[in-house]
């Protein structure tokens, strides 16, 4: 299945600047690791040494969390969209 | 999901008002025309006690909002001092605030915009010790602080005492915003149950931000304080937003309530404010172990090891558009580059990294010593020391 994976701000120097990644991909699980297969350096900002998913980074498909569908072995469909969101803290110094 | 849910409103220290001067009609006339404002929405807008945290950016558009729209008393949370660098986007500030407390300014600009309502300026770092008490005397708090384990702080505090917590953040061209800590709604951390370890993700500091995003995600969680006040719309609960300044679009995910929530799940395993420094360093899964033991150089050894004409190679970590604002005239290689560029480097030289600060520089150090290079040293401070200590002419960013 084509599916779009959109890269955060946060991330995009690690995907070689782009803010969308099309792939082929059945499930999440798969087309992350196509995605971190094409950018090396994206799987220690998206995944832990035992290969978990970080736990301040979520993944949608469409716009549900995957953790609760069927994480990262959720079926994804032709044309879905696969959201990276980091958490970000920006705003007042403080 | 829940909608119009009645929030709990904070005991009033006063009696609630329940008129309005001649004054004030003339000057909310635009809210007391539309129905779902008028005479009532006002006079709730009159009582409303809301609390936000942070007066910089987020903060700015926010006070000016909620102080114009009659909130009858607003509380400002901020212990830092107005510099150069806030004026780009912290809109309540002019020229004339820098070197001033960032409350005292904040609160002289909102009583001068609206003299019919409170300002309480606390000028305190917030910590565990005191949020409890700040919070309980208002309704509704508004989060627009830049860091982790305040982010955590608020969260907490607001679950524990069940208030709303009006949540905007920033990064870049990006902004997230949500209400957490509504009654039956998701929490900060059921949305990211950890923080990021130290250093995995970039401050504004470090990152950058267009100067309008805090000011139109700030005026985003203004709208929706003034929703909750007046019990009216759809709130943003349960529901993330996300804006793309850059390709100008929203977008919404939705956010569910954990039932495995340490702090607002069914059965919570903190009952009480942590230390959020710890939780958000040394928790983490990657200690900030790196930054410590990296052999460092001040700028002015560098500087005393140059002229005597000693053969340092200078590298430069940075991103090439911050090369372009100033520069050592050291070898460019960004250090998100630099695991796939090492090989540029000769490590029979010496070489001293640099970056702004010294923070990624020290990254770059750590890097490079476990590959093997020996006679590296980091640039303590960076170029904000260098031009502190040697070189003034080297602007600072």
């Amino acid at each position: 299945m084509a599916v779009k994976v959109m890269i955060p701000t946060p991330l995009r120097a690690y995907a070689g600047k782009q803010d969308s990644v099309h792939l082929q991909a059945g499930t999440v699980g798969e087309a992350l690791s196509a995605l971190t297969g094409q950018f090396a350096e994206l799987k220690r900002h998206l995944f832990t040494e035992d290969g978990r998913l970080r736990s301040f980074v979520n993944v949608y498909v469409n716009d549900e969390d995957i953790r609760y569908l069927q994480k990262d072995r959720t079926k994804v469909k032709e044309g879905d969209t696969i959201s990276i969101v980091p958490s970000i803290a920006g705003g007042s110094k403080f | 999901m829940p909608t119009k849910t009645e929030i709990p409103v904070a005991p009033a220290q006063n009696q609630p008002v329940t008129t309005l001067s001649k004054e004030e009609i003339l000057r909310y006339s635009r809210h007391l025309i539309m129905p779902e404002v008028g005479m009532d929405g006002q006079l709730k807008l009159k009582n409303a006690k809301v609390l936000c945290i942070g007066t910089g950016g987020l903060g700015a558009p926010l006070g000016l909002y909620l102080a114009a729209a009659g909130v009858g008393r607003i509380g400002i949370v901020d212990f830092d001092v107005v510099d150069n660098t806030n004026l780009q986007r912290q809109v309540l500030f002019s020229n004339d605030d820098v070197g001033k407390p960032k409350v005292a300014a904040a609160a002289a600009r909102l009583r001068g915009l609206n003299p019919d309502i409170t300002i309480d300026a606390h000028e305190t770092q917030l910590s565990s010790d005191n949020a409890l008490d700040l919070f309980k005397d208002y309704d509704i708090i508004v989060d627009g602080t830049d860091n982790f384990p305040t982010r955590y702080l608020v969260n907490d505090a607001c679950v524990l005492l069940g208030k709303p917590n009006v949540y905007g953040s920033i990064f870049r061209f990006d902004g997230q915003i949500t209400i957490f800590g509504y009654p039956g709604g998701p929490c900060y951390r059921c949305l990211y149950p950890e923080p990021p370890p130290p250093g995995l993700v970039p401050s504004c500091a470090e990152g950058g931000v267009l100067g309008v995003l805090p000011g139109i995600v700030g005026t985003i969680q203004a709208a929706e304080t003034l929703k909750l006040v007046l019990g009216k719309g759809d709130p943003l609960v349960g529901r993330l937003l996300l804006f793309d300044a850059l390709g100008m679009k929203f977008r919404e995910l939705k956010l569910r309530k954990n039932p495995e929530c340490p702090v607002c799940g069914e059965h919570p395993t903190v009952t009480k404010l942590i230390d959020y420094v710890q939780f958000c360093g040394i928790r983490g899964e990657e200690a900030p172990s790196t930054v410590t033991n990296i052999p460092e150089i001040t700028p002015r050894e560098l500087k005393a090891r140059l002229d005597r004409g000693d053969d340092l190679y200078i590298l430069d970590v940075r991103e090439p558009h911050e090369y372009q604002i100033c520069n050592l005239g050291g070898h460019l290689i960004p250090l998100g580059e630099l695991s796939r560029r090492a090989a540029e480097l000769d490590s029979s030289k010496e070489i001293v990294a640099h970056c702004r600060s010294g923070k990624r520089s020290a990254d770059a150090v750590d890097f490079l010593r476990k590959a093997g290079f020996k006679k590296i040293w980091n640039l303590k401070g960076g170029i904000l020391a260098w031009s502190d200590e040697v070189d003034s002419s080297v602007p600072k960013y």
